[in-house]
């Protein structure tokens, strides 16, 4: 099976990042394929930048998201721009500090979207006292929620990918990411 | 121990390059490859390298093939713009016969076009950019495995027949990331030095074509230069005879060894109705598409380029009614395939431009309008 | 058969590459000469020498000599003289160039490799004209004079290279002229023994075309223009700039020691990584 998925936000809030782990976490831990993408250029830096993975069982050849199953926004530029490429039945995550899915609301109810609230910029600031783990917070969450990856391949890319001496912080991010959300 | 790594296509080629022995980076910043560059300024001095940002491309390209006669392997990554700026040092290279490796991931053009979006314009810049006659080998990965590994290949080729190698990469390559594997018995070709005589010749008229080259400081006392030389390397311009034996050797070493240099890769082309022919990113819709269709479609990804594996494609197509080449210009390697064809079958271009990959749908509306069962 | 007087220089060169392609009366032999006087009195290792040149007449020059030669593009001497060095930094490179070659179409390329400050030793020789395509003025053309391509002289300010490479960051930086060879000589000593970037400018005649465009039609009467024309720097300093209008100024621009570009990325490698740079590595099996 072959899934979709779009992180959007704010250039610098590390969207790119949790779109890696989010790909290490599939292909080096889980057995899966994946393939990661993101905007450049001015886009990247702006209110709307994106990262997108795609995570199959087999191979993945086209390696572009088209229409994703799963949306994830940090930002409500983000969200607002890039919800209409959302599957029918598709998964919307927000982080409902920096969006507001009121502006959505009826393409979500049109094309029945699931919708899930992860408050991990609060939750970084809040229990880990780092803001700039949000986007870890927010792996959490996307794991628990849409089980694309495993947590405990998610736990082992985060360990590779995050700076040297970082990794207590960002598992916790994690963590608290992961329990955020009941399923 | 094979190592695996989930990682860009622009670091898989700077970890592919320093596999190879590559010991001499010289560039200058250009997206989208400024990640070879900025990982190689990371990487080469961990492993006794010399990295050189240098003033423009035109440098850049002088300076790897000085860094090549200085005794490393050299390399430089650039794109359109930049290879542009190169091709009168590359033309250099191919006359001195200096090995070095020109990574070029292309992007939206010409000139300063579409500096973050995916082209495949410069396959006649690789093919004739520099004036005059030569023959250059080129590769173009389909995926960030194959950037690593086709930029190994590269340097083992330029080593192998001492001439400039081309990597045609591409934005969607150089860019997303994936898993490489990278092996731990990774076959490298070392450069050979030649016996000290009086009778050495630097640029010898050998059968084969490929005469062992010296570092400076070996004490070899050779001279090199881009005027048409004797077999000692001394300028000998007005002589028509000189000439034609040099400019013939260097073009006959990679032609004659086709059959070595050529890669293509296919799939149910025997019994096909349509043949979909495509190289670098392209390559993944075209699979993508061959698959989910139910026509009788085979498809060749050509690994080389340069020089076009004409009869291989020639071979492949030759029951198939319909040729459908799928590129990121107007028509680059449509031509080639055409000319390979030898109108046996109609050939057929899908030019996409504009900077996105063609997705597999649009190659599949493409199919339908050729027909076929 | 005359017996002839052997030149002492010529175990130095390619026999088999003689009779050169100079004009009668051209600077490049004495400069030759001058530069192989200063290398033995430098007492540095012939066979360690790489010379690299672009193209020009002056770049011809490393094609007679009996050394490691990379006679490169128009212009380009410089970039391939920088991977050249950077990949083997004990070889001794040295670049003939010349007032097109170096300051025309290779100006960028001279700028910054003073500013890298990277161990070459740079001869200039300004001739004033473009000689190898037949007379068309230079970016060191005086004002006033004539070429093929300036039929009623030139209407342009000259660069004074010694001093553009000096302001560039070259820690040695001269200029002298054929007509003064033993301060010519020190002057590429000293070039060569400088850990740095050195630049040695020689003003030189090109009687057959320059001369021949500027109604100096003998070597000699070259000469006695550019002697005339000489201003030492220390004299010129105190002179004004309406005085030193068509003047040569010779002498030293630079001579101050700083960080060698080479050494730096040596440094790198070895106190963070405890790895010396490698040399002739194409070569080998395994690294």
């Amino acid at each position: 099976m072959r899934t979709e998925i779009r992180i959007c936000g704010f250039g610098g809030q590390g969207i790119i990042l949790a779109g890696i782990i989010l790909g290490k976490s599939a292909s080096l831990f889980d057995g899966k394929e994946a393939v990661q993408t993101q905007s450049y250029g001015p886009e990247a830096r702006g209110g709307a930048s994106k990262c997108e993975v795609v995570i199959s069982d087999t191979s993945v050849d086209y390696p572009k998201v088209q229409s994703p199953d799963i949306l994830v926004a940090m930002s409500n530029e983000a969200l607002m721009k890039y919800i209409v490429d959302l599957k029918d039945e598709g998964t919307l995550i927000v982080d409902p500090t920096t969006t507001d899915v009121e502006d959505v609301k009826e393409f979500i109810d049109e094309h029945n979207i699931k919708v899930y609230e992860a408050p991990a910029t609060k939750t970084a600031t809040d229990e880990i006292g780092l803001k700039i783990v949000a986007n870890i917070v927010m792996v959490g969450a996307i794991t628990k929620i849409t089980e694309v990856i495993s947590k405990e391949a998610a736990i082992k890319a985060i360990e590779a990918s995050v700076p040297k001496g970082t990794e207590e912080k960002n598992i916790a991010a994690f963590e608290a990411g992961y329990a955020l959300v009941e399923k | 121990m094979a190592e695996e790594f989930f990682i860009q296509g622009n670091e898989a080629c700077a970890k592919g390059a320093i596999a190879a022995g590559c010991r001499f980076f010289a560039g200058y910043p250009i997206t989208p490859s400024t990640e070879v560059a900025e990982t190689l300024a990371r990487e080469l001095p961990k492993v006794g390298g010399s990295f050189v940002q240098m003033e423009d491309e035109i440098a850049s390209a002088g300076a790897i093939i000085g860094g090549s006669w200085g005794g490393a392997k050299s390399m430089t990554a650039t794109s359109g713009p930049g290879i542009s700026l190169m091709q009168e040092n590359i033309g250099y290279a191919f006359i001195s016969e200096t090995p070095i490796v020109i990574v070029d991931v292309q992007r939206g053009s010409p000139s300063t076009a579409q500096p973050t979006m995916a082209a495949q314009g410069d396959m006649m810049q690789a093919r004739w950019g520099s004036h005059g006659d030569y023959e250059p080998i080129a590769l173009s990965p389909s995926s960030v495995q194959e950037f690593f590994d086709f930029t190994i290949k590269a340097f083992n080729l330029a080593e192998e027949y001492r001439c400039p190698v081309f990597v045609m990469a591409d934005e969607v390559i150089g860019h997303m990331r994936e898993k490489i594997v990278v092996d731990d018995d990774i076959e490298i070709v070392a450069r050979k030095r030649p016996e000290m005589s009086d009778d050495y010749l630097p640029f010898e008229n050998i059968e084969n074509g490929t005469t062992p080259m010296p570092a400076f400081g070996d004490g070899f006392n050779i001279h090199v230069t881009g005027l048409t030389h004797d077999e000692r390397g001394y300028p000998d311009t007005n002589n028509p005879e000189t000439h034609d034996k040099l400019i013939q050797r260097i073009c006959d070493k990679v032609l004659n060894n086709k059959d070595k240099i050529c890669s293509v890769k296919s799939e149910g082309c025997e019994d096909a109705d349509i043949v979909i022919v495509s190289y670098g990113a392209p390559v993944r819709s075209v699979v993508e598409a061959v698959n989910r269709s139910d026509k009788k479609i085979g498809y060749i990804k050509i690994d080389t380029p340069w020089p076009f594996p004409d009869e291989e494609v020639a071979k492949l197509t030759a029951n198939a009614k319909d040729v459908l080449v799928v590129e990121m210009n107007l028509g680059q390697m449509y031509y080639e395939v055409d000319r390979a064809c030898k109108r046996n079958s109609n050939v057929h271009l899908m030019g996409v431009i504009g900077g996105l990959l063609p997705t597999p749908d649009e190659i599949l509306e493409q199919i339908d309008r050729l027909g076929g069962n | 058969m005359s017996e002839q007087k052997q030149n002492r220089f010529l175990p130095y060169m390619r026999e088999d590459r003689l009779p050169h392609i100079f004009c009668p009366g051209c600077g490049n032999g004495a400069i030759i000469n001058a530069f192989l006087a200063a290398m033995e009195k430098a007492e540095m290792d012939f066979d360690n020498i790489a010379m690299v040149s672009g193209i020009g007449c002056s770049s011809r020059i490393p094609g007679y000599l009996k050394c490691d030669s990379l006679h490169t593009t128009h212009g380009r001497a410089l970039s391939f003289a920088t991977g050249l060095k950077t990949a083997n930094k004990d070889l001794d490179v040295v670049v003939f160039t010349g007032d097109g070659d170096a300051a025309s179409i290779g100006g960028n390329h001279l700028i910054h490799a003073a500013r890298r400050n990277i161990n070459l030793t740079v001869i200039c020789i300004n001739n004033n004209i473009y000689g190898m395509t037949g007379g068309q003025i230079s970016p060191t053309s005086p004002k006033g004079s004539f070429g093929t391509t300036a039929p009623y002289g030139n209407q342009d300010a000259p660069f004074k290279l010694a001093e553009l490479v000096a302001a560039a960051g070259a820690t040695y930086s001269a200029r002298w002229t054929t007509v003064q060879i033993e301060n010519l000589v020190l002057a590429i000593k000293e070039g060569l023994q400088n850990p740095g970037f050195s630049f040695i400018e020689v003003a030189t005649q090109c009687p057959t075309y320059f001369g021949r465009k500027n109604k100096l039609k003998t070597p000699t009467a070259m000469a006695a223009v550019m002697k005339a024309n000489t201003v030492f720097k220390s004299a010129a300093d105190r002179m004004r700039p309406k005085e030193l209008e068509g003047k040569i100024v010779v002498g030293e621009f630079a001579n101050a020691q700083r960080d060698e570009f080479t050494q730096n990325i040596d440094k790198i490698s070895v106190e963070k990584f405890g790895k010396k740079t490698l040399i002739n590595s194409a070569y080998e099996e395994e690294l």
